[in-house]
């Protein structure tokens, strides 16, 4: 009995060669500390990227360099190079507003906003003016809560807060929010670290679908999360970039001492 | 499947500890108890405190809530009121109805009726507010002219006083022992009676304490206080907003802070004399009015609701901004659509106590000049007005025996109408809550 | 397998794993059979192109090999899942050896076809028709997981061992009687042990279903029909 279907293998789309973002030669100072020394990274369209290593090694300096969150902590200073699509998102003349549109973020511990479900969904377009009310708005709700896979849950209670809901559920609605003004790349910082593991790996079937539309990076401290979910790893190590590489590879056979090490859990 | 078997051996009781840390624990315990001791203690003095102090002054001041009437049997003579029979307003306005309430007592006491000094002695008996009465009757209906009626009229504050025990029954209460004889009569005929006085809450300020009332007072603490809010909360809260989410966090900001913070604690008095200087000497403004009053206020409660709204905006959680802002939101708008409803319970909260503050302060509008003695009640928040504070301060330095119980009542009106604020704002700050 | 998985890729990968044993399975069981076909028939044309044939199974050995190790890494498999994946590791293993075995005996054909046709011919077939059997009956349980179906496949090599006993002393005797055979029956006998191993190696899948499926595995010792061996010392 052999299915033809399966003739090739899964999961091994051949990866695009399209480069979404790039980081040349990132810094970010907190104050005095270096926190992120010379990292140039890729992040290749239509792929979920993970960023591992361990706590303090910079991974989450640098995701949130991404959407210039970084420039809402006191002290901070980032230099080199961030191209989105090709564009310098630290350019003068960018809109930080504008970016945060097409980069979306969604955060470690769900922070739905203490309104109703539907305003949760409703306020990014509303503030971006992609609907302003009506059945233009209900689309956009409705479409996004599916696509983050919540719909079918709370279709009946929309009108209800947010905060109401479970963690998983919470975390969901974040992430349909963020989606919900169809960004291009969704960056989600240890997005399942406060979750049990039914509702992460929920989320992680929905980071599997979300690829097809989105780029995706995502910080995780666990590295079996970043082996099931992402088809690139970046590995991080006090500030720098240890190695980067196809999944499969660098948590079969990494090059670098560090990454083995890390990997196998001899250190860190 | 294995089992696990449990082994009965030496295994000690849960519970069980050296002799010396036995002695510990039960010393611990009794810290404890001593402690909710000192903290029951603590309420129940406070308690106590809060009982005597209310229940002196709701007995001295209950009384001024019931005004007593005497019953004279008035006849609508057309002659004294109406010689000329137009039944015109303005004529029977004028008209002399103190003939009329003279001859009413004559009736009800017909011995007095060629005793000049007798005759001037009843008269103490009935209050001056009588005659507006009976004109206020007459106004109305003008057809009970040429009709007699037993009407009850309002008595002499003196009269009041000896009813309502707070007089002696003698020379100090203001009557002479022929009017006294009179009062007793009337008394053993059933004719003094004691009803709710509605001039305390329907009459301006009066020199004859049974006409004394506290609208006024009431009406311009209301415009001082609307002019207080309307003022302090947009501004306070939006000097909140840019402190706390705008300005940058250098030396300024920080000098700005702890001057905001000695502000709080600076005595009344002295925004009192800046707002004389400044409203009144400088731009002018009518003296007494409760515009100035407020803008005093205002000073007042500036720095305490600034600081409330600023703690209000800390407690707000990092990760609402967080949110707002990775969701594309600019400053002003994660701040206006998430940190400051969010913030408005404690924002509310602060406001509470600097209102509740400024409706009892006395000092500042008494530098202003709210303390004259005004009877209108005022149209507009730019006439002359006092205040409930400080009508309490001018009836409590009155000679009358009969504002002492007054004083009270007022100080009851006072507070009754701060719990209704409180309660007002609770409920606003609850409804807010439950939004969410 | 009840339930799915709640990452569908996660599916999808471990159905494409048992589409790889499953095709291995196909190719061995084409193997064994083209190899008992070309002896039959002194076919050496078949008995060439089974030889070559061999390299596939090898490459899908490698592939199972591969791809098993990247299931581990990936997606930390438990309990079944860890089972199933590590059984199939062990399986493609003894896919391979079959289809080794397969072509060996297929080897040894081309050289039995420049000798005369010799007379035991008959007995391997028979022998080989049983292990067929057994080969696609425990290739079927293993896709279907059916652990009553593959005990009894495991019972069966107690007659595979008396079958090949009776064969080797047959094969013997004619060896005896005339020093011509001598050649032929060699070549035969290592045929038929061929055979017999293939069959040892279905009893190992079956083996290894019936972990995948209880988690623990069969406790009883394989029953040993006859022994060519003496008689205390036990059969491999």
């Amino acid at each position: 009995m052999i299915s033809e279907a399966q003739s090739t293998q899964p999961n091994s789309r051949p990866s695009s060669d399209a480069v979404k973002m790039r980081a040349t030669g990132a810094n970010v100072y907190y104050g005095e500390k270096h926190a992120l020394k010379e990292v140039n990274l890729e992040i290749k369209s239509h792929e979920v990227t993970a960023l591992i290593g361990p706590s303090g090694c910079g991974k989450s300096t640098f995701l949130r360099c991404l959407n210039r969150m970084n420039d809402l902590i006191e002290g901070a200073r980032v230099t080199g190079e961030i191209v989105l699509d090709g564009h310098d998102i630290y350019d003068r003349d960018l809109d930080v507003v504008h970016l945060r549109a097409r980069v979306g973020m969604v955060f470690q511990k769900p922070n739905p906003f203490p309104k109703s479900i539907y305003d949760n969904i409703a306020y990014g377009p509303r503030i971006h003016g992609l609907a302003k009310s009506g059945p233009d708005l209900d689309e956009i709700v409705i479409s996004s809560l599916e696509r983050a896979g919540l719909y079918a849950e709370v279709k009946d209670r929309l009108n209800e807060p947010g905060t109401g809901l479970s963690g998983g559920q919470q975390q969901r609605l974040c992430i349909a929010r963020a989606i919900a003004v169809s960004p291009e790349v969704i960056l989600m910082d240890e997005p399942c670290s406060a979750l049990d593991p039914i509702a992460t790996a929920k989320v992680e079937e929905l980071i599997d679908e979300l690829r097809e539309n989105f780029t995706i990076v995502i910080v995780t401290h666990s590295m079996q999360q970043a082996a099931r979910v992402s088809q690139r790893t970046a590995f991080f190590h006090l500030g720098e970039l240890v190695e980067v590489g196809a999944t499969e590879k660098i948590f079969t056979n990494p090059q670098h001492k560090l990454t083995q090490g890390y990997i196998t859990g001899r250190f860190g | 499947m294995t089992e696990i078997s449990m082994t009965q051996s030496a295994t000690p009781k849960v519970g069980t500890i050296g002799a010396d840390a036995e002695k510990r624990l039960q010393a611990r315990y009794r810290a404890e108890k001593r402690f909710r001791a000192y903290g029951l203690v603590s309420i129940a003095i406070a308690l106590l405190f809060l009982a005597v102090l209310l229940g002196s002054i709701i007995a001295k001041g209950a009384s001024a809530f019931t005004q007593t009437y005497i019953e004279l049997p008035v006849t609508f003579d057309a002659a004294t009121i109406d010689p000329d029979g137009t039944r015109e307003h303005g004529a029977l306005s004028s008209a002399d109805y103190r003939t009329l309430i003279n001859d009413a007592l004559e009736k009800k006491f017909p011995e007095i009726a060629d005793d000049r000094t007798a005759k001037r002695d009843v008269q103490k008996l009935v209050s001056a507010g009588a005659e507006l009465e009976l004109r206020k009757m007459v106004l109305a209906d003008p057809k009970i002219i040429g009709t007699s009626a037993d009407i009850w009229l309002p008595a002499s504050s003196a009269a009041d006083q000896v009813l309502k025990g707070n007089a002696a029954h003698d020379d100090s209460s203001g009557l002479s022992d022929g009017a006294l004889a009179k009062f007793d009569a009337a008394k053993a005929a059933g004719a003094l009676k004691r009803r709710f006085n509605t001039y305390l809450f329907t009459n301006g300020d009066s020199r004859q304490p049974e006409l004394a009332g506290l609208i006024g007072a009431v009406v311009g603490s209301f415009y001082s206080l609307a002019i207080t809010i309307a003022l302090s909360f947009p501004l306070g809260v939006a000097a909140a907003v840019y402190l706390e989410e705008f300005a940058a966090k250098n030396r300024w900001t920080d000098l700005i802070e702890v001057n905001i913070n000695n502000l709080a604690a600076v005595p009344s008095i002295v925004f009192g004399l800046l707002a004389l200087e400044i409203f009144l000497n400088v731009l002018g403004l009518p003296r007494s009015a409760p515009l100035v009053g407020g803008l005093a206020l205002t000073l007042v409660s500036l720095p305490t609701i600034i600081i409330s709204a600023r703690v209000a905006l800390k407690a707000v959680p990092p990760w609402i901004r967080e949110a707002a802002q990775g969701l594309g939101a600019s400053r002003q708008q994660m701040v206006m659509h998430h940190v400051l409803p969010l913030a408005m319970p404690g924002i509310l909260t602060g406001t509470i106590i600097a209102m509740a503050r400024a409706i009892g302060e006395s000092a500042p509008l008494l530098m202003i000049g709210m303390v004259a003695f005004v009877v209108d009640v005022p149209a507009t928040p730019v006439d002359p007005a006092t205040a409930l504070p400080v009508q309490v301060y001018l009836w409590a330095a009155s000679p009358e025996r009969a504002f002492v119980e007054r004083t009270s009542a007022a100080i009851l009106v006072l507070l009754a109408c701060l719990a209704v604020m409180n309660a007002t704002a609770i409920y606003l700050r609850k409804k807010f809550e439950r939004r969410w | 397998m009840n339930g799915e998985h709640t990452v569908r890729s996660y599916d999808e990968e471990l159905s494409y794993l048992n589409n790889l044993i499953a095709r291995m399975g196909g190719l061995a069981e084409a193997q064994l059979d083209g190899a008992i076909q070309a002896l039959v028939r002194r076919d050496s044309e078949l008995a060439g192109r089974i030889v070559a044939a061999d390299a596939k199974v090898d490459e899908l050995e490698q592939e199972v090999h591969a791809f098993t190790v990247r299931l581990l890494a990936l997606r930390q498999p438990m309990a079944q899942d860890l089972r199933a994946i590590v059984g199939s590791l062990k399986v493609s293993g003894d896919l391979e050896r079959i289809a080794d075995y397969a072509a060996n005996a297929a080897k040894r054909v081309l050289v039995l076809n420049t000798l005369p046709p010799a007379k035991p011919v008959s007995g391997i077939p028979r022998l080989a028709r049983l292990v067929q059997q057994i080969l696609k009956d425990v290739l079927d349980s293993f896709v279907e997981q059916d652990v009553e179906r593959a005990t009894k496949v495991w019972a069966q090599d107690e007659e595979v061992d008396e079958m090949y006993t009776g064969l080797f002393r047959e094969l013997i005797t004619y060896m005896m009687e005339d020093a011509r055979n001598i050649t032929a029956c060699i070549h035969l006998m290592f045929i038929a042990k061929n055979i017999e191993r293939i069959g040892d190696h279905a009893t190992n899948i079956a083996e290894t279903i019936h972990f995948n499926v209880k988690g623990v595995p069969i406790r009883e010792a394989r029953p040993k029909g006859e022994s060519v061996l003496l008689p205390d010392v036990k059969a491999e």
